[in-house]
């Protein structure tokens, strides 16, 4: 009896072994914005080891996630009131990322429930907002659309069904851009392995955007010291203003 | 060639902003306007965000005023008495400007506010320029209008008379000192110097002798508008440092050719032009409003 207790004790530890590993590596593990940034691209890169290297007859899938900063924000939107277009209702958001990707080797939804995927947040539909107050939830929805489809016009939001290449059957790689209006912070890079439905090794890995040198110091001075800032702004107008009267006044 | 801007948080073709900035700098030394009236709709329409327009299209004008400041200042035509009043008019304005703009983002409406403003202002105003210029030119016949009397009634009823020299004026300083408010709101608001209501203001209100008022009008607005890009630099964090030099880099240069180009046309001929300039930015601001707009949604930070 204790022997078979035993038994099944060792089980999970037994199945555990024979699930595939994940070795995820990224391009860059911090992009830098300088006064040329235009956008980047990141490439998102791995290897899946089986257990004993023998790739099975129905490989794993991968799926990754590129999340930007989570921040609070109120989207507004517009209705023709007495012939103008103003801002009428609003909703709020407390936890929109401010930067999502996803890029998979198939289409999410083939890969995993729609358990999974919202466990997860695999895929744009499956994000968590959590919007704010007591809304009705068609309004919820329509406000939470308005939002997708707003961000993933800007390339600040967008879903790759087939973006993640997988060669051999154990190396992956997934290309995802970053448009030039990104905000800066701490970006979160996830790589799922699915198998059967199910999420079977999963690993982070963090990446660091955020402005340096001379953006760097221009964002913060007009963050923290907003006087010397505004002066700063006004003696460059008047030095730019007179240099080009004084310039100009010897030729004609 | 693509450059980062640190405050608006996105990248845009730094060749293009220095034409823009140079095509308004013209403008506005053909015609002695700040020109912030047609940078801050261009750059709102280029997708700036509209706060970024706005306080730095104020820092431009700036700039944009120095040479014309110092034109008219040997020539002798600034009161400086007169400016004084008006620019603490103006400061004060900048302020209740800066609290307005803070109230009405946190409504939702700003942009609202700021596109009625441009289409009532600009509207209005090209309409008059436009029926002058076109009387002026002869296009357009109309009888005479009556005299009209040089002291506005209802200022020459304010009380505490003030002697304005260089203006010919006996008034009340508090004429002058809420025209400068005004221009003060509206720079802090909208983004613009105020020339264009300022000028024809101080004309048909104040009755200030047209020799000064060019000159005055300038040395105010150098001022107003300084103080607020301060004003946005403390409030709204706005002032995109570098969007504003490449604005003026082309600016300052631009108006010198305009200031050129000006003494060589004519004069009626050039106001034509300004006003259909000012009624077509007014149209493009109207169609904005009632047109259905791009994006029905729009993101506020919280």
């Amino acid at each position: 009896m204790r022997r078979a207790l035993f038994l099944l004790g060792l089980v999970p530890l037994l199945t555990a072994q024979a699930e595939p590993k994940l070795v995820p590596d990224i391009s860059a593990r911090s992009i830098e914005i300088r006064y040329s940034f235009t956008g980047a691209q990141l490439l998102l890169f791995g290897a899946i080891l089986y257990p004993g290297g023998r790739v099975p007859r129905d490989p794993a899938d991968v799926i990754v996630v590129l999340k930007g900063p989570v921040e609070p924000i109120l989207v507004r939107e517009k209705q023709k009131i007495a012939g103008i277009w103003m801002n009428a209702d609003s909703n709020r958001f407390r936890s929109a990322p401010s930067f999502y990707a996803v890029a998979s080797s198939a289409p999410v939804r083939d890969l995993v429930d729609e358990r999974t995927a919202a466990i997860y947040e695999l895929g744009l539909q499956d994000l968590q907002l959590s919007p704010g107050g007591g809304a009705l939830p068609d309004k919820e929805r329509r406000f939470e659309a308005g939002l997708l489809d707003l961000r993933k016009r800007q390339g600040l939001y967008a879903e790759h069904p087939q973006g993640v290449e997988i060669s051999e059957g154990v190396l992956y790689r997934a290309r995802i851009s970053i448009p030039s209006q990104v905000p800066v912070g701490t970006y979160t890079a996830e790589t799922f392995l699915v198998s059967n439905g199910k999420v079977t090794a999963a690993a982070t890995r963090e990446i660091e955007i955020g402005k340096s040198g001379f953006e760097r110091f221009v964002a913060l001075a007009a963050a923290r010291h907003g006087f010397l800032y505004g002066l700063t702004a006004v003696i460059l107008s008047l030095g730019l203003g007179w240099a080009a009267a004084a310039a100009f006044r010897r030729r004609f | 060639m693509d450059i980062y801007l640190p405050i608006a948080g996105q990248s845009v073709n730094a060749l293009l902003i220095v034409i823009l900035g140079g095509l308004v700098g013209l403008l506005s030394g053909m015609f002695g306007v700040g020109g912030g009236f047609l940078t801050t709709p261009l750059l709102i329409f280029y997708g700036i965000p509209p706060t970024v327009a706005v306080a730095s299209a104020t820092t431009q004008i700036t700039g944009a005023s120095v040479s014309g400041v110092y034109a008219h200042m040997r020539r002798g035509g600034v009161d400086l008495k007169m400016g004084g009043v008006m620019i603490v008019g103006g400061a004060f304005g900048s302020l209740v400007g800066a609290g307005l703009f803070k109230l009405l983002q946190a409504s939702g409406q700003i942009d609202l506010v700021i596109g009625f403003l441009y289409v009532v202002l600009l509207g209005g105003i090209g309409a008059l320029m436009l029926k002058d210029a076109l009387v002026a030119l002869d296009w357009v016949k109309v009888e005479a209008p009556a005299e009209r009397p040089r002291h506005n009634r209802w200022v020459a009823s304010l009380p505490g008379r003030w002697r304005f020299y260089a203006s010919g004026l006996y008034l009340s300083p508090i004429a002058p000192l809420a025209l400068g408010f005004v221009a003060g709101v509206m720079t802090v608001l909208l983004g613009v110097g105020g020339g264009f209501i300022i000028v024809p203001a101080m004309i048909y209100i104040l009755g200030m002798a047209a020799r000064v008022v060019v000159g005055t009008s300038l040395v105010m607005i150098l001022a107003v508008s300084a103080v607020s890009t301060m004003m946005h630099a403390m409030t709204t964090h706005a002032v995109d440092i570098v969007l504003a030099a490449l604005l003026l880099v082309g600016g300052v240069i631009g108006a010198q050719y305009g200031a050129v180009l000006a003494t060589r046309l004519k004069p009626d001929l050039l106001r034509f032009a300004l006003a259909v300039i000012i009624l077509l930015v007014a149209l493009r601001m109207l169609l904005g409003l009632a047109w259905r707009p791009d994006e029905i949604f729009s993101i506020e930070y919280l």
